[in-house]
């Protein structure tokens, strides 16, 4: 009996090796693929950062970042009215639509016995699937030819927080399912209001999530040049009010990059380069105040 | 009112009635009737009628899927926080029917506390501030010093206390799984609730930080009405006075077979099914 079993195992053997060795291979190919394709997505961005550093960081000067934009064949001048007017449409937009996203992601996740949360989801995506230029022309039609009527910053932004609601809201919702339900079932059996577990334990427990969420959506707005055209126009000047036209360097790069002149074209290299340190750094910012909020 | 008497060293504490002459306090402290519980079109739970004893300790046993944690989720109206969950009967905590239309759910959760299979501190709160949760959810109005005894109390209760006295600070998610659960434990136990259900409280922990939970148990039953759900049977038999049995029939629904002094139950149960089940021929 004993012998019958362990010839059998031993007849098992070079098959069984044969198997495992086939495992092996596959096992490596795998590996191999797919450390291809992460290294891939990775060179990608690398070389999209190196070429934007190395066509936009001759560019860079002092007066780049602190002059307005001067007409060709005037030396110097710089994009700092972009600049200001980038952080403060990012600044607006987001403040008007964080609070709308992060509330629809709540509604939708945390009280989804009504029937209005699927309706509100689908909403939802139905705008995340808008082209950013139609949210411009309807932006244009409402507010610049309509309640406005001109080209102003409060146009623009509230264009480049139409795109950001959806964003925030499927990030955040995403986020929140995240949150285990039994953190949930704890805070309604100590005896908690449902909207108390809400908002004192699901969203300080899905923090970072939001944090990167709210990230996401403020450093797509802030690259978004389509709506911004219809609505916030640009501005060779300073200006910080938010009926007036008002510069951004999406914009601006649009504008020197749609030009003749190599000076100009330097210069769109330039405020590219701006541009995505601008984005680093509101991402870095929101990232640090959310935190330290949060202790 | 009932006490627990040590009758001999080392021997499992009875119920021994208390003469008194305050009937109230006689009354038990949980009566459940005819209740029955639903998930959507499937019953859980059918027709469940039991009495349990104020300041004693009840288990609730049976094979996985008989309706003992629905049952214990009926107490304090979570289970009706499931989409598609409902309920039919009555469970009075006291004298109070809990659902009875006028009664609010959440109040109903102030009054009892309970203890989840897996531990579940909150990860963002500080080992201070899970304790401190249930007041603050309330919106009970305390000073910091008023809280301060709150929180050291309740994690002495939950003999925790030497443990984390010095690191009060950190995160309750950095315990191990025994202290997080006893930290879960001082967390309920923090709303002084007159009930406590526990949910397999020790079944995702090692045999040392059960026998900890156990002796807890066993503790705090003087003060205060403890249900545990449990499927092993020897804790059941260790910490309880009293023993509920439940089983599902072919239907699927759960439903109470025996029920008495866990004495009896284990040592001469009147139903063949207790005696096949705590004699470990099925479930």
């Amino acid at each position: 009996m004993s012998t019958a079993v362990s010839t059998g195992v031993m007849a098992r053997v070079p098959e069984r090796h044969a198997v495992s060795a086939r495992r092996r291979a596959r096992e490596r190919t795998m590996q191999v693929l797919l450390s291809a394709a992460a290294f891939g997505a990775a060179t990608l961005l690398v070389i999209i950062l190196g070429y934007v550093i190395v066509r936009g960081a001759p560019a860079l000067n002092v007066a780049f970042f602190t002059e307005r934009p001067l007409p060709f064949g005037v030396e110097g001048g710089g994009v700092g009215p972009a600049v200001i007017g980038t952080v403060i449409l990012s600044v607006l937009a987001g403040v008007l639509a964080i609070p709308i996203g992060i509330a629809s992601a709540i509604f939708v996740t945390e009280f989804r016995s009504g029937r209005l949360a699927p309706a509100v989801r689908f909403a939802a995506e139905l705008i995340a699937g808008l082209p950013s230029i139609v949210v411009g022309v309807f932006v244009w039609a409402f507010l610049v030819r309509g309640i406005i009527g001109t080209y102003a910053a409060v146009a623009g932004a509230i264009a480049l927080a139409i795109i950001m609601v959806p964003i925030v809201a499927r990030t955040v919702e995403e986020v929140l399912r995240l949150v285990p339900q039994s953190l949930r079932e704890a805070g309604l059996a100590l005896g908690a209001p449902h909207w108390r577990v809400v908002l004192s334990i699901v969203v300080p427990t899905a923090r970072t999530g939001i944090a990167t969420a709210v990230v996401l959506a403020v450093a797509r707005a802030a690259g978004e040049t389509a709506p911004l055209l219809l609505t916030a126009l640009g501005n060779l000047f300073f200006s910080t009010d938010l009926l007036k036209p008002i510069s951004a360097l999406p914009i601006q790069i649009y504008q020197y990059a749609a030009s003749p002149y190599d000076d100009w074209h330097t210069k769109a290299w330039g405020s590219s380069l701006v541009l995505v340190g601008v984005i680093a750094l509101l991402s870095l910012t929101l990232r640090l105040a959310i935190r330290r909020g949060a202790r | 009112m009932i006490r627990t008497v040590e009758r001999q060293p080392g021997a499992r504490p009875v119920i021994e009635p208390v003469p008194t002459g305050d009937v109230a306090k006689r009354e038990s402290a949980v009566r459940i009737e005819d209740l029955s519980a639903w998930y959507g079109a499937t019953q859980a739970v059918g027709d469940v009628s039991l009495e349990l004893p104020r300041g004693a300790v009840t288990a609730i046993i049976g094979p996985s899927g008989c309706g003992k944690s629905t049952l214990l989720r009926c107490l304090n109206r979570m289970h009706e926080t499931t989409p598609g969950a409902r309920v039919a009967g009555q469970v009075f905590l006291d004298s109070l029917d809990i659902y009875w239309t006028g009664v609010d759910a959440v109040e109903v959760r102030s009054m009892v506390g309970m203890v989840f299979q897996k531990p579940n501190p909150f990860p963002m709160m500080s080992i201070y501030d899970n304790v401190a949760a249930g007041p603050r959810l309330r919106g009970w109005k305390m000073d910091r010093k008023k809280m301060d005894e709150l929180v050291e109390r309740n994690l002495r209760r939950a003999a925790l206390w030497d443990e984390v006295k010095d690191r009060m600070g950190r995160s309750g998610a950095a315990l191990s799984g025994g202290q997080q659960q006893r930290l879960c434990i001082a967390r309920a136990l923090a709303t002084d609730p007159a009930v406590l259900l526990m949910d397999e409280p020790a079944s995702a922990l090692d045999p040392i930080a059960t026998y900890k939970i156990e002796e807890l148990v066993r503790e705090l039953s003087s003060e205060v009405t403890i249900v545990i759900v449990t499927h092993n049977m020897q804790q059941a038999s260790r910490v309880s006075q009293r023993t509920a049995f439940m089983l599902a029939g072919d239907d699927g629904v759960g439903r109470l077979v025996e029920y008495g002094r866990t004495d009896d139950i284990f040592t001469n149960p009147r139903e063949p099914r207790t005696e096949a089940y705590i004699t470990g021929r099925f479930g």
